[in-house]
């Protein structure tokens, strides 16, 4: 497992205890995470990378599951 | 023009018909001459502020589109040549181009939306402050002219003009086309506000006559007039009796009265948009739904999840994200988590974003303190249920009765009365009055006028009050009906005739119960003053 993907399973199980955020694809789609959880990811990606979400990426393939929110994270690293 | 105007009525089945005679190329034209011709009934000076709001948006994305453009073939014609780092500055520079022409959009556009309708109500203001200090008026408040729907095109063509800026589409080339997507006449007085992507390929595709979706979208737009004109104008006359004396009809009155409205207000607002959703189905032009059951919800959030789904959408999307991820936000985010600490820091911009979307809200609904403080309640209250959802989670799981349906409707009754008692700062329109009216429900004790006949002085009779009721039940189990897909499909599958029958039984109950007769003129859609 990635150095990423750690740091977000670690913010997302702040957020939800008894969530399955390793497996779980439907976070959005299933409204696990609501409008609130999800600035709240945000700006605690923005403390823990050096990286801006940009509101134009907050869409539901970005926020679906961990992994998805891993590679957004990685791909706006890339940028 | 009303949808319940004499001119409208007329109007559209001959647009109908003539919308499906013509060739299909000209088609999304005709819409196009029907709509500046709606919009040019409620006054042709409006034509100029709908006409500012295409052009300008139609040349500054223009621009936006030729930046982006131009910055895709410097980059791919420098690829191989410019390191990583200049590529990023470029990228930067032209996209700081981009977006100085988005800022001069919004700020048109936004600021026409400012003037005309907050102008009166921030020199109103500049003028009380000035009386605190002892000063007479230092401005005198104009009267401004208030586009019909200028609230509704305003946030449909910005939002918009912020989609091509994010670039998730290409924009209108042609004007003419655009001019169509903002003024499309239907959706012009209450909305729904309809996103580009969704609603272009049917505006434009010209779609031809089709059997099923004519009588489904007849079947919608009926429904929609029984509700506006059965329910909601039959029940106006009481709200208006009840709200224009609070004197007397305070304690119990003010109760009945907020059943009154949130009826009243349900009935119009859903109504018009049925009549909307309704003519697009008929011509073929599919538009986004604007509610779901509101009143079945378990709470407040999940109400403003289902209650002007578009306006909500709307808001979260070019609002509230951007905001709360814009560069201030977060910094706001860093101090307050190293003053106030991890765990109640990293609610801070959650809950100031929240404050902001809200007061927004509550200011494009009017340009009054009534509706600024009807959408902060609102943001406190969401905000309140947020904190508490971990006891609610608890409790739901240590009663085992919390999850049954009666709990359920309960829940669902609960918001119904939640909400109702927001909407009395939109009834009274006065601060301090709904409060001394809320409190009075309380204090009151009139309960007498439940049985004493009062609320037959309430200009409504006994039959009216059997039609609402009737009414009313009919909405209900279509409502529940309606939870397992569309009624209107499962009565055409099981039998056509039924389905034409129902039809005719719509149109009946329109034409019979309908709250008109000599002299009627039905009041204008409540959400068309927003």
């Amino acid at each position: 497992m990635s150095e990423t993907m750690e740091t977000i399973l670690s913010i997302l199980k702040d957020l939800h205890e008894d969530v399955d955020f390793e497996n779980c694809t439907t976070l959005i789609d299933d409204e696990i995470l609501d409008s609130f959880d999800i600035i709240t990811v945000i700006t605690e990606i923005s403390n823990e990378f050096d990286v801006k979400i940009p509101a134009d990426r907050i869409v539901p393939e970005n926020f679906n599951s961990a992994a998805a929110l891993a590679a957004l994270v990685e791909s706006l690293e890339e940028d | 023009m009303l949808f319940t105007s004499g001119a409208f009525l007329v109007g559209l089945p001959i647009l109908c018909i003539v919308y499906f005679v013509i060739p299909q190329r000209f088609r999304w034209m005709l819409l196009l001459a029907a709509s500046y011709g709606f919009y040019a009934c409620s006054g042709l000076e409006n034509l100029l502020f709908i006409l500012t709001t295409t052009i300008s948006t139609y040349l500054l994305t223009c621009a936006m589109e030729r930046i982006a453009d131009q910055r895709k073939e410097t980059l791919a014609a420098n690829k191989s040549v410019w390191s990583r780092d200049e590529k990023k500055a470029y990228k930067e520079q032209m996209q700081k181009k981009r977006f100085w022409l988005l800022v001069c959009c919004l700020l048109l556009n936004f600021g026409i939306l400012a003037v005309l309708k907050y102008g009166a109500f921030t020199l109103r203001n500049i003028n009380s402050i000035a009386g605190w200090f002892g000063q007479g008026d230092v401005f005198a408040v104009p009267q401004l002219l208030l586009p019909m729907g200028i609230s509704f095109y305003t946030f449909q063509t910005m939002g918009y003009a912020i989609d091509v800026y994010w670039e998730k589409y290409a924009c209108e080339k042609n004007p003419a086309r655009l001019a169509l997507f903002v003024s499309f006449f239907p959706q012009l007085i209450q909305g729904p506000i309809s996103r580009y992507d969704q609603l272009a390929q049917g505006l434009f595709a010209g779609n031809g006559f089709q059997a099923g979706r004519v009588l489904f979208g007849t079947q919608r737009i009926l429904w929609g007039y029984l509700k506006k004109m059965v329910l909601a104008d039959r029940i106006l006359p009481a709200v208006t009796t009840l709200i224009s004396d609070p004197a007397q009809y305070d304690g119990v009155y003010a109760f009945i009265g907020i059943l009154y409205y949130t009826l009243n207000l349900y009935a119009d607002f859903t109504g018009g948009i049925d009549i909307t959703i309704g003519i697009g189905q008929v011509l073929g032009i599919p538009m986004a739904e604007n509610f779901e059951r509101p009143f079945f919800s378990k709470n407040i959030t999940e109400y403003w999840r289902r209650w002007h789904i578009t306006l909500g959408t709307w808001f979260k999307d070019y609002l509230f994200y951007p905001i709360s991820v814009c560069a201030p936000m977060l910094n706001l985010s860093k101090w307050s988590r190293k003053t106030l600490g991890k765990t109640i820091g990293k609610y801070v911009p959650v809950y100031a974003a929240t404050l902001i979307v809200w007061f927004t809200t509550g200011l494009w609904h009017g340009a009054a303190w009534n509706f600024i403080v009807w959408g902060l309640m609102n943001a406190v209250i969401i905000l309140i249920s947020e904190r508490l959802t971990p006891l609610y989670d608890r409790f739901h799981k240590r009663f085992a009765w919390s999850n049954t349906h009666a709990y359920g409707g309960f829940q669902a009754l609960r918001t119904t009365l939640l909400m109702g008692c927001l909407r009395m700062f939109d009834c009274y329109r006065d601060v301090p009055l709904t409060f001394r009216m809320f409190g009075s429900m309380f204090t009151k004790g009139n309960f007498s006028v439940l049985w004493d006949g009062s609320l037959l002085e309430l200009s409504l009779s006994v039959s009216d009050y059997i039609v609402l009721a009737v009414g009313m039940v009919l909405l209900f189990v279509a409502s529940m009906l309606g939870r397992k897909g569309s009624v209107r499909q499962r009565i055409l599958e099981k039998s056509p005739v039924l389905s034409c029958a129902m039809t005719v039984a719509l149109f009946l109950i329109v034409l019979i119960f309908g709250a008109y007769g000599i002299g009627y003129d039905s009041s204008q859609f409540i959400y068309n003053q927003f």
